[in-house]
């Protein structure tokens, strides 16, 4: 189990529970977050569930494989600490994850 | 854009969407001696399960413990093939109006390539949209689109002498690179990495024409555009270090692949619920009658948004067609299994 907060555009916090295994993309789709599109449902194909890692998270989330990297193309102002949430998998290291949603997805 | 094809199709149902479920409308539709035409906005056959996810395994497919998004479409294909459905590819429909000929009601539909169709019935299996342009978040960037900034290439000529900036790291991207390094005045690519996931042979050559001094090659990502009444002058630009730069630029063509967007369907004067089309579950018609809506583009009480929901669906969605097409022939319930007339249409009994 981790809580995880996800942080929108306009500074707005929300923060929900993950349970280990899910992706955060889902985490954040069975809790309505607002901010995360998902489009391909996980399938790391459309790059709108980009969020961006608060910095002192990055180590325990680790960097993007190569087809994420890749598909991170198609998303927009990518920084140092983007990734694609449907690629981050919930663990207990990840408990008090905070992440940033970008202004739009697409 | 708005080229009349002389002769507008007449066909007994149109299927707006070429995804598992308007594909598996063809062959529901053709048991019943119904021929269907299919127009999708992509170029290719398969919706979401050819563009989104070609190679992922899908689970749920009764009979399939496992199948991909594109084995699934080429069964699929391969299933309605008696049935000759006949494809419009790369055309998105604009407008659907009901008209009242005086011998029933048909529906008048075009696409944005001028291709009409008179139908009798229409199936929206829509998915979830129309896959469209990916719209980069720039300030103020919906004052330059279709002046100054372009997401396609209608014409190459439109784009001589132009400065031209083209954003993205792609197939799309690389080969509007190469096409347009010979018209344009000059051509400026900009990624946000020196890793371009396009066809290495397309990477090679823009690599030899920027050794060559032929074109030029940045990287960064663009925050915001300069300019005046649609006319663009300047892209600005951040490093990957965040160091802001600028590209005068009079034209740019951001590539940030697809997204799904509901598009016109929202001016068909259908009911709308939350980007969904309601559809009653004896026949999934929509507010219209003669037009159904089935797979994930509808929304009834308990709705699942899987391929298997709209494969029932358009099996219902063809028997009520079959009386706005056929409304004297009684309809007999048959199986493929023992019927032998639908074993011919099938082409399996000689």
């Amino acid at each position: 189990m981790a809580d995880v907060t996800f942080i929108d555009h306009s500074g707005e916090a929300r923060t929900v529970s993950g349970t280990n295994g899910m992706t955060l993309m889902e985490v954040a789709i069975k809790h309505q977050v607002p901010g995360i599109d998902a489009e391909c449902g996980g399938a790391c194909s459309c790059a709108t569930c980009h969020v961006y890692v608060e910095p002192e998270w990055m180590e325990a989330v680790g960097q993007p494989a190569s087809m994420e990297e890749d598909m991170l193309d198609f998303a927009f102002d990518v920084r140092p600490n983007s990734r694609l949430s449907c690629q981050i998998k919930i663990s207990d290291a990840l408990d008090g994850l905070r992440v940033h949603t970008p202004s739009r997805q697409s | 854009m708005t080229e009349h094809n002389e002769a507008m199709i007449k066909t007994d149902a149109l299927i707006i969407g070429a995804g598992p479920v308007g594909l598996f409308a063809v062959f529901e539709l053709g048991l019943l001696d119904i021929k269907a035409h299919l127009i999708d906005i992509l170029p290719k056959i398969g919706g979401q399960c050819a563009e989104l996810y070609p190679e992922k395994p899908i689970y749920d497919i009764p009979g399939f413990p496992v199948v991909t998004g594109q084995q699934l479409v080429d069964n699929l294909m391969q299933q309605i093939e008696p049935f000759h459905p006949e494809f419009h590819l790369g055309e998105m429909v604009v407008s659907v109006e009901r008209r009242d000929s005086g011998q029933g009601v048909v529906f008048h539909v075009e696409t944005d390539a001028g291709t009409t169709f008179e139908t009798k019935t229409v199936l929206v299996a829509a998915g979830g949209g129309s896959f469209q342009p990916k719209k980069p978040p720039i300030p103020g960037i919906d004052a330059y689109e279709n002046t100054s900034v372009f997401y396609a290439v209608r014409q190459m000529e439109s784009l001589r002498d132009h400065h031209v900036l083209i954003v993205g790291g792609g197939d799309s991207a690389l080969d509007w690179a190469l096409n347009l390094q010979s018209v344009a005045a000059r051509v400026t690519l900009m990624h946000r990495r020196d890793e371009f996931r396009a066809a290495p042979h397309s990477v090679a050559k823009m690599r030899d024409l920027v050794a060559e001094g032929k074109m030029d090659l940045l990287f960064g990502q663009v925050t915001g555009l300069d300019g005046a009444d649609g006319q663009l002058t300047a892209a600005l630009c951040k490093g990957m270090d965040q160091a802001p730069f600028r590209i005068e630029c009079d034209r740019m063509l951001p590539f940030f692949g697809l997204t799904m967007k509901l598009g016109p369907i929202a001016e068909w004067g259908l009911n709308l619920h939350e980007n969904l089309i309601p559809v009653d579950t004896e026949k999934f018609e929509t507010s219209t009658p003669g037009i159904f809506a089935i797979g994930d583009i509808n929304t009834y009480p308990g709705k699942l948004k899987l391929i298997l929901s709209g494969f029932h669906e358009a099996a219902l969605a063809a028997q009520k067609a079959h009386r706005y097409i056929y409304p004297d022939k009684r309809l007999l319930f048959q199986y493929t299994t023992s019927s032998t007339s639908l074993q011919k249409k099938l082409g399996v009994n000689g």
